[in-house]
């Protein structure tokens, strides 16, 4: 995935049909291959297997979290390994960010509550940009460009039906109601996404959505100084990267045209993103 | 799956990496994956990272480990520095205060910058102050903001009564946790240290108010810590730090281990020390000169108690071992450590509340 390889081992439907849908263009690598994460999801040992069954996240073989239902052994694999990949991977600056590219130029959409950010992502990825990520903006501190971590985009409640919508050839997985953020379904990500998922690409455009409803469509410019403020504040390890966290948010800055995007309607905001990106 | 034997090797070749970096040229892919998974369950991945750094390996390692390792030491470095900030506020605090102020464990390695604090994380500035001063030095602290959490009655006299330390305290501004000790081992510890001499062989660091004990101290404490700590759960990270710091000493000082021994049996620790060389010089390879592990031997328990020793230390430290690829020797581990732990009658009433606390989730 992207600039990991992750060993996962487990013996469940509940994840097993999950994976082979939504990863289903994924390159598989041999197992002697060194690995960046090891994975495991298994029963916890004790009496609830045989009713209410129930399931763990271990990484090295430590277990993380507390257990979840066994049948939401997917989502919890996702958003276990997005922790494990935050706790780890300094060696980026990385954005709580979804990214996407056309014509050799990323645009990042920061995420905050409410944002509609993985929304517009899906929406974008299924009009003629690139997904290089719904989650992580992976700003390679080394290499000073973007790195593609493409990977099922989760799409909550309402969302999911307006993807549908919007873009009927998308693939969506199984349905998880009463997750902790409701309702969630995952979107594979374009065959596309993953063909290009190790060309890393430099950001032009820093756009933070806000979806309202009701809301007039709204694209005003931000200064600089906004922008840093806000993009620093997004990041998982600004403070981890010390000084060179805040080079790479300047770099960024500097280079990038940035604005806030107030929208309802996802058709005209992906008009109003391709207008301003043209 | 591996056994415990081949864990064992794995744990044999990530110390014989750590004192000879240059075996890290010669591994295979395989091996690598293997040497992180132990290195990260030993929790001694960023130290591995800090070695390959300062041999100017980390160019010549796989892009796909040089790439945590970068990751590790920058979060090792953000972790000090958030400890070293910690300490420059206690310092300020305990500015007005004359009394002798001992940094101890990761901070003093820390400030004495000694190599074993390259890439070496650690979560609570320990500091050491005379037993007269100890109310002097906590109203001083409360004082400039610092807090201890609310503790029942039991828990307040369960660190005033038998630890060694008063209850821990943060700076809500910062949260990090400042244990103020009077002594290296708990009050009801066999092991019983008067800390008067650490005070008087301290050394000082430039730049700061705090000192550091003596070399031949600080191999003492850290001695103390694994070995009657009670906690193993970071045992095969103790256990590198002794090496590293006695390899340190002994290569800056060759008269070192005599300084070592001799301080041992000043302070009545004559005991830890043996541990400390024994475990080191068989379980990490500490280049141990053969002189001194047979004038410690006396310093031992008997010979069944000493195999018990070996066997109990073996599987605790081995025990935390990685997971994933040893689950089935963990889970034979499991229970073998706790026969080894507990006599039988106890150990039937550790597991049935176990299982009594299974029961109670399971019926939620």
């Amino acid at each position: 995935m992207g600039p990991f390889i992750v060993q996962v081992r487990a013996r469940l439907e509940s994840l097993a049909q999950p994976m082979y849908v939504l990863y289903s263009d994924f390159p598989l690598v041999d197992s002697d291959s060194l690995t960046d994460f090891d994975v495991v999801l298994q029963c916890p040992p004790n009496l609830r297997r045989w009713i209410q069954p129930q399931v763990l996240f271990k990484l090295d073989g430590r277990s993380l979290f507390e257990p979840f239902p066994q049948d939401t052994a997917f989502p919890l694999f996702e958003w276990g390994l997005n922790w494990c990949v935050a706790q780890r991977s300094h060696q980026y600056l990385m954005l709580h960010a979804a990214v996407l590219e056309r014509e050799g130029r990323a645009i990042l959409l920061p995420a905050t509550p409410g944002s509609g950010k993985s929304t517009l992502c899906a929406a974008l990825a299924y009009r003629g940009w690139r997904l290089l990520s719904d989650e992580f903006g992976l700003f390679d501190l080394e290499r000073r460009a973007l790195a593609p971590f493409p990977r099922p985009v989760a799409l909550k409640n309402q969302s999911i039906e307006v993807i549908r919508r919007f873009a009927p050839e998308a693939v969506l997985g199984p349905l998880f109601p009463k997750t902790r953020k409701g309702t969630v379904a995952h979107l594979r990500p374009p065959a596309s996404a993953v063909r290009g998922m190790d060309e890393a690409v430099f950001p032009a455009w820093v756009v933070f959505p806000k979806f309202t409803i009701g809301a007039r469509l709204a694209l005003r410019a931000l200064s600089k100084a906004q922008a840093f403020l806000r993009l620093a504040h997004n990041a998982f390890n600004y403070e981890i990267t010390g000084a060179e966290g805040f080079r790479a948010v300047g770099e960024i800055i500097r280079s990038c045209g940035c604005y806030d995007l107030s929208y309802c309607d996802l058709d005209e905001a992906v008009a109003e993103i391709d207008r301003l990106t043209a | 799956m591996k056994d415990r034997h081949s864990v064992q090797r794995l744990y044999r070749c990530l110390f014989a990496v750590l004192a000879m970096p240059d075996r890290l040229l010669d591994l295979k892919e395989r091996e690598w994956d293997d040497l992180l998974t132990v290195a990260r369950s030993a929790r001694l991945f960023s130290r591995l990272a800090a070695v390959t750094q300062s041999h100017g390996f980390m160019h010549q390692v796989p892009a796909r480990v040089a790439g945590h390792m970068t990751a590790a030491l920058r979060l090792a470095a953000h972790r000090q520095q958030k400890m070293l900030w910690e300490l420059q506020h206690l310092e300020r605090a305990l500015r007005e205060i004359q009394m002798p102020i001992l940094a101890l464990k990761g901070m003093a390695y820390l400030i004495a910058d000694l190599t074993v604090a390259k890439g070496r994380i650690f979560t609570d500035v320990d500091l050491l102050v005379p037993r007269a001063g100890l109310a002097e030095v906590e109203a001083t602290l409360q004082a400039g903001g610092w807090r201890s959490e609310a503790l029942n009655t039991y828990d307040e006299h369960y660190y005033r009564q038998w630890m060694h330390e008063i209850p821990p305290l943060q700076h809500p501004d910062r949260g990090i946790e400042v244990d103020i000790h009077h002594t290296l081992s708990p009050l009801t510890s066999r092991i019983k240290v008067d800390p008067t001499p650490l005070f008087e062989a301290a050394v000082s660091v430039k730049g700061y108010r705090v000192q550091v004990p003596a070399p031949a101290d600080m191999v003492l404490h850290s001695a103390i810590h694994l070995f009657y700590g009670g906690e193993f759960e970071q045992g095969l990270r103790d256990l590198s730090d002794l090496d590293f710091l006695m390899r340190e000493f002994a290569t800056r000082d060759s008269g070192f281990w005599q300084a070592l021994m001799t301080r041992a049996e000043a302070l009545n620790l004559e005991r830890p020390l043996f541990y400390a060389l024994r475990y080191a010089y068989h379980l990490v390879g500490t280049p141990i000169p053969t002189g001194m592990l047979a004038k410690t031997r006396p310093f031992g328990p008997g010979r069944t108690a000493l195999k018990a020793m070996d066997v109990l230390l073996g599987a605790a430290l081995v025990s935390i071992a990685p997971g994933a690829r040893t689950m089935g020797a963990r889970s034979l581990l499991w229970v073998r450590s706790h026969w080894l732990r507990m006599p039988p009658g106890l150990l039937l009433r550790h597991l049935l509340r176990k299982l009594g606390g299974h029961r109670k989730q399971s019926a939620q």
